[in-house]
């Protein structure tokens, strides 16, 4: 598969690397990494799964926390739907691919399926997704058992990879002033609020910042009307 | 591990915690499609805090990391970080080059500071 082997992949299997060893440091094992990456395939979402196992909150706060990063994926799934579905594939199928759309997969699919005839489009992200899963699933394991044997300033290089990827991907998909404001509040509230309130922190910073964001942001828009 | 990992095993909860509450989202997003266009209200909103969330996420890894990254000072780690979203802005918004500038700049600064 071509599209696997591109720089947004890599880049995707180096991050998994950096989760790989945070996962290992918060004592997960390589097998419940890996299962985690091939069953939830969001890793925003597993960061925030593995701070909540650790961090000693409800299988209810937990869900919470997870649900409220992953309904960014929601329009991410609106929009590629039409093009999965313009070659007739069914429903059901659509469920079923909906599953390995995340980040990466959205941004390789958003720029390969257009230029696909419309039959092809969902054989096509299904033999991409599934390899790329298969590729991240292996390279959470193997990084897992590795990690822990390199020199300190490649595993460290490594673990950076992770919060990094986000930054830029997520700035990088941004396209309106809230959803820019939005990091930013979150990367000064989601600190304030993990030593001040550890636990709800993330909830917190997300309902909170993330509602400011949007607030002042329909303003702007609303001044720029008038 | 919590009590609630304990209880549950940690494969149960992963799914309970992890997967279910990610899998509805794509779900709920097949059945919207075409009847949500990507800029109404609701999804400005629910963006919003998705990455206000997710930047939280990110903070912390930063901050307040785990293993060998936990031996650098943090300015050089945040440094770091603004060299690489910098370097995405500048580079064409192309992501290997604000991971790459970002990473050359924690390494290089790391040898530097700990020869």
């Amino acid at each position: 598969m071509i599209g696997v082997a591109s720089i947004p992949c890599l880049v995707l299997v180096s991050a998994y690397i950096g989760f790989a060893g945070l996962a290992r440091d918060s004592g997960v094992s390589a097998f419940e990494a890996s299962f985690m990456t091939a069953v939830v395939w969001a890793l925003p979402n597993q960061v925030v799964l593995v701070g909540a196992m650790v961090g000693g909150v409800s299988v209810f706060t937990a869900a919470l926390a997870v649900t409220l990063t992953a309904v960014r994926l929601m329009p991410m799934v609106v929009t590629l739907v039409p093009l999965l579905r313009s070659g007739g594939a069914p429903r059901w199928q659509i469920l079923i691919l909906s599953q390995w759309i995340a980040v990466t997969s959205w941004v390789v699919a958003q720029t390969r399926l257009p230029k696909l005839p419309p039959e092809a489009r969902a054989p096509y992200f299904f033999g991409f997704a599934v390899t790329l899963a298969t590729v991240v699933v292996t390279a959470t394991g193997v990084a897992h058992a590795t990690i822990g044997h390199l020199p300190d300033k490649i595993a460290g290089g490594l673990y950076f990879l992770t919060p990094i990827y986000f930054l830029v991907s997520i700035w990088g998909t941004s396209r309106l002033p809230s959803d820019r404001l939005a990091m930013l509040i979150g990367l000064v509230l989601g600190p304030v609020l993990y030593v001040y309130a550890p636990g709800p922190d993330l909830m917190l910073s997300g309902l909170g910042g993330g509602t400011a964001a949007y607030l002042i942001g329909r303003a702007m828009r609303r001044r720029a009307h008038e | 591990m919590s009590e609630a990992v304990v209880t549950l095993g940690p494969y149960l909860f992963i799914v309970l915690a992890g997967m279910l509450p990610t899998i509805v989202w794509r779900w709920i997003g097949v059945f919207a499609a075409g009847r949500l266009k990507q800029d109404d209200e609701i999804f400005v909103w629910v963006r919003a805090v998705a990455n206000a969330l997710v930047a939280g996420v990110i903070a912390r890894l930063i901050l307040f990391p785990t293993g060998a990254l936990a031996a650098t000072p943090t300015e050089l780690r945040i440094g770091a970080a603004i060299v690489g979203l910098v370097a995405f802005l500048i580079g064409g918004s192309r992501i290997y080059v604000g991971v790459l500038a970002a990473e050359a700049v924690l390494i290089g600064g790391w040898f530097l500071l700990f020869v």
